[in-house]
């Protein structure tokens, strides 16, 4: 539905975005999710129409969006600072759409008051913006940029000003409200707890290029590259070598471990010598004063070397014998007070060979 | 922590009540002295109206006010104007220079200016007159309304005109509609900036009037150079009342500008 | 807008300068001959370092008085800081004449205070003094005229100081006249020097105020440019002094620039 073709946006030597290529489906949640400066606001500005593209196109239903400016295009944005005009009510803000797009007063006046409704808000209508609730400002700023059913919805870093608890709330009403109203959005984050919460399909960006497309699910579980294994969640990355490939395991020597049996990556064939990256999980590790081997599993002694209480979970960093840190994390669900280990207890430490991914 | 060097010491607040008691003394003696029932302001007489009713009878400071208050309207407005474009203008192209040229003539000493535009009236032939005052105060007040329009639309969120235009107004319609109402306090506020700024100025004035027109001010000067008379206090407390209700105007309308 | 920014230099922006160079420029010699003149006649030039003087002194007196008041008002709680500062700009709105002629009054030889003060001298068997006509006078004029350009900046710089540097000094050992000294009044050196240049340059071309409680001994550079235009109209002399005037204002102005733009600071004109 939106297509994204080559795109690059230069700032005089500083490329923000480099050939950008994406395909947004009808109806879909789709989240652009980055460290700052990784072009994703740039990439939701070119789309709204606010800055022009340097090469390559924007397609909307088929249709080149380059030549249109922002007010000729179907879609709205719902801004980071919420942009509410403050110098009219709730109402007339939204209304503001409705009246550029010449619709009859009485029906402006219906639709107002059916999106209040459906924001939960209609008893706000003659308030002004400064009156409002960080989280209320933000419904209205969703119910303006959605009240004349634009094709395509952007939202940049909307919950961003909004406390931890508030942030949770708005998550499962932004949720439920795409699912309503199955407008297509295009929300920008830089949290990727957001990200993987809310969207149907992320697309992780750096450095003006996009490191990897993928459901949330897939994302956390097979990360293409170090950058996304690392972006998104913990992550023990292990830089490796391929010793030898074939048979149902690779194995691979890995700097103070020594060699081990991995998965091989379905997605990427590697060749003997090749040097990569075993990703590895810290749920994944099993953690215990002493372990067996089970079939399968690698194991390895070390001792506690620092540990985060952190209420659910504990963290523990392992320094293995050979000084290799591993991050390994264990769930605090026995009943009373838990407290498994100490600094310099002697540990063990397995995982599954198809516990870790393996990243070029 | 409560004892916090944070807090205005009594010291502190003994020393600025000095100073607030040098800004104000000399004004409370103008004003105390212009009921006065004596010549000379040296020592209170008895109270009196007399002095008013003299100033009402003097029919060249009535002119003279009269001529203030039609340069002042005038300018205000016609600086407002203009002064609005200028701060539209800096704000839009950004560039240094723009801004140093609308704005430095407000760290200009007064006289700078006003032989300046002395001297560039005399080469165009411009007659020193009602209409060279007008000018003068014009070109000294753009700067201060400039600055007014300017730092509010500094301050104004640049995302609300985008998106006015991403909900689909034209640009025309996101200025008439977004920008020019939340512009409104800082035109009104620098208009009537102008108005107190030109019906008080006198140094620029007094290089610019020419022989045959006077303001108030010139009239004050006249008046003080010759002799110090009750009169003048008159004057001068009637002007400062004139100027109060103004800038209570103004600061019930941006209460920011004052501050600026 | 174009338009408005065009009409705005040709009106006088840069047109200053300009003018200056061409009144004299028309005849080479002559411009030589004013030039001369300011260099050769001393009193020009003693009048000039004059100026300078009672302007430097204006802007010290300034910042003696206008610190403690600053400091006042940004440590005051949030509630009464618009109140006091409206009440500092109050006086500053009322006609520049009008506060040149209440110090006439108070100055004047019938006043009050002349007389207060020569019982006092004349206690101590000196001579009768006059405050009217004096340096005196005229300094304290300038100072009150100007002392809230220097007070705005000032507090602006204050206020945005930030309370925990205190708590922090305190805490590590600084007594209040320490934290003052090496926390606050470094911090405010910019507010200084912008409220310095508000303060410095109008009172060093002000005539009004000499004019009127100066008498001869008073006179400042200001007053004889006044002079050159209205009384003897020798423009080009005029000009020369004026252009000098300038081009003091504008090395002031980025020698402020300067000093001022490491902390970022606007200078708080009104």
């Amino acid at each position: 539905m939106l297509e994204i073709i080559d795109v690059s946006r230069r700032f005089g030597d500083f490329v923000a975005l480099d050939k950008v290529s994406l395909h947004i489906q009808a109806g879909e949640f789709f989240t652009l999710l980055g460290p700052s400066g990784c072009g994703k606001t740039t990439l939701l500005r070119l789309i709204a129409g606010f800055d022009h593209v340097d090469e390559g196109e924007i397609l909307l239903d088929g249709k080149s969006l380059t030549a249109l400016t922002p007010e000729q295009r179907p879609v709205h944005t719902v801004f980071q600072n919420y942009a509410l005009f403050p110098h009219m009510t709730v109402a007339e803000n939204i209304a503001f759409p409705l009246r550029m797009a010449k619709t009859a007063k009485p029906v402006i006046d219906l639709m107002v008051r059916e999106i209040l409704e459906d924001v939960r808000l209609p008893d706000k209508a003659n308030h002004y913006p400064n009156e409002l609730s960080g989280g209320q400002k933000q419904r209205i700023a969703i119910a303006r940029a959605l009240v004349n059913r634009p094709r395509l919805l952007l939202l940049d870093e909307p919950l961003s000003a909004l406390d931890a608890k508030l942030r949770e709330q708005m998550q499962i009403e932004l949720i439920n409200l795409q699912k309503e109203v199955g407008i297509t959005f295009v929300y920008v984050t830089h949290d990727q707890g957001e990200a993987l919460a809310l969207s149907h399909r992320i697309a992780v960006m750096n450095k003006g290029e996009i490191s990897q497309i993928d459901e949330p699910s897939v994302l956390y579980s097979c990360p293409d590259n170090r950058f996304v294994a690392d972006f998104i969640g913990q992550c023990n990355l292990l830089d490796a070598t391929v010793i030898s490939v074939g048979g149902r395991h690779l194995r691979i020597a890995i700097n103070g471990l020594g060699e081990l049996d991995v998965c091989p990556n379905p997605e990427i064939d590697f060749a003997e010598g090749d040097s990569c990256a075993l990703t590895l999980r810290p749920e994944k590790i099993r953690l215990a004063a002493t372990l067996t081997k089970e079939d399968d599993e690698v194991l390895f002694s070390g001792k506690v070397h620092d540990m985060l209480y952190l209420g659910d979970v504990t963290v523990y960093i392992i320094e293995l014998a050979s000084g290799v840190l591993i991050e390994a994390m264990l769930a605090n669900d026995a009943p009373g007070r838990t407290r498994l280990f100490d600094t310099d207890d002697a540990v063990q430490i397995a995982w599954r060979t198809d516990a870790g991914h393996l990243v070029p | 922590m409560v004892k916090n060097s944070a807090y205005p010491s009594k010291a502190l607040i003994s020393a600025g009540t000095l100073v607030y008691l040098f800004l104000y003394l000399p004004l409370v003696v103008v004003v105390l002295f212009s009921f006065n029932d004596s010549k000379l302001n040296a020592e209170w007489v008895g109270f009196t109206w007399k002095w008013y009713e003299k100033l009402f009878q003097n029919g060249e400071i009535l002119h003279a006010a009269a001529n203030s208050l039609i340069i002042a309207t005038i300018s205000a407005l016609l600086a407002t104007v203009l002064g609005t474009l200028a701060g539209l203008a800096i704000h839009r192209f950004r560039q240094k220079w723009l801004s140093a040229l609308v704005l430095g003539p407000i760290a200009m000493p007064d006289i700078l200016i006003g032989v300046s535009l002395l001297l560039m009236f005399i080469l165009f032939n411009v007659t020193l007159g009602m209409t060279s005052i007008i000018l003068a105060h014009v070109s000294f007040c753009i700067g201060f309304v400039a600055l007014a329009v300017q730092s509010r639309l500094s301050g104004m969120d640049q995302s609300l005109v985008e998106a006015a235009r991403d909900l689909g107004a034209l640009p025309t319609q996101a200025f008439r509609l977004v920008t020019l109402p939340l512009l409104k306090p800082g035109i009104i506020a620098g208009g009537m900036m102008a108005f107190t700024l030109s019906i008080d100025d006198f140094v620029i004035t007094f290089f610019t009037a020419g022989v045959g027109s006077s303001t108030l001010p010139l009239e004050i000067y006249s008046m003080v150079k010759i002799a110090v008379t009750p009169e003048v206090n008159a004057v001068s407390t009637l002007l400062m009342l004139v100027t109060l209700i103004i800038i209570t105007a103004l600061s019930r309308i941006s209460p920011m500008v004052l501050r600026q | 807008m174009l338009f408005a920014s065009f009409r705005y230099s040709g009106e006088y922006g840069g047109l200053a300068p300009w003018y200056y160079i061409e009144d004299g420029g028309f005849t080479l010699d002559l411009t030589l001959e004013n030039w001369r003149r300011l260099f050769e006649t001393e009193i020009y030039l003693s009048l000039l370092i004059k100026s300078l003087t009672y302007a430097l002194l204006t802007t010290l007196i300034c910042v003696l008085m206008a610190y403690p008041l600053a400091l006042m008002i940004a440590r005051s709680s949030k509630r009464y800081r618009d109140l006091l500062l409206l009440l500092v700009i109050l006086p500053f709105w009322s006609n520049f004449l009008v506060r040149i002629y209440a110090w006439m009054i108070i100055f004047s030889p019938q006043g009050a205070l002349t007389a207060a003060l020569n019982v006092v001298t004349s206690a101590l068997g000196l001579e009768p003094i006059s405050l009217m006509f004096s340096s005196t006078a005229v300094i304290t004029c300038l100072v009150y005229v100007h002392l809230p350009f220097m007070i705005l900046p000032l507090y602006a710089n204050l206020e945005k100081h930030d309370n925990r540097l205190l708590d922090a000094a305190q805490d590590l050992g600084a007594n209040r006249f320490q934290c003052f000294w090496l926390i606050t009044w470094p911090l405010s050196l910019p507010g200084i020097y912008a409220g310095a240049v508000l303060v410095f340059i109008p009172s060093l071309g002000i005539f009004a105020i000499p004019d009127l409680l100066g008498g001869t001994n008073g006179i400042m550079i200001g007053n004889v440019i006044k002079q050159q235009f209205v009384e003897s109209r020798d423009w080009p002399f005029g000009s020369v002094l004026s252009l000098v005037l300038t081009a003091i204002t504008l090395l002031l102005v980025l020698l402020a620039a300067k000093l001022g733009r490491p902390a970022g600071e606007d200078n708080g004109k009104k």
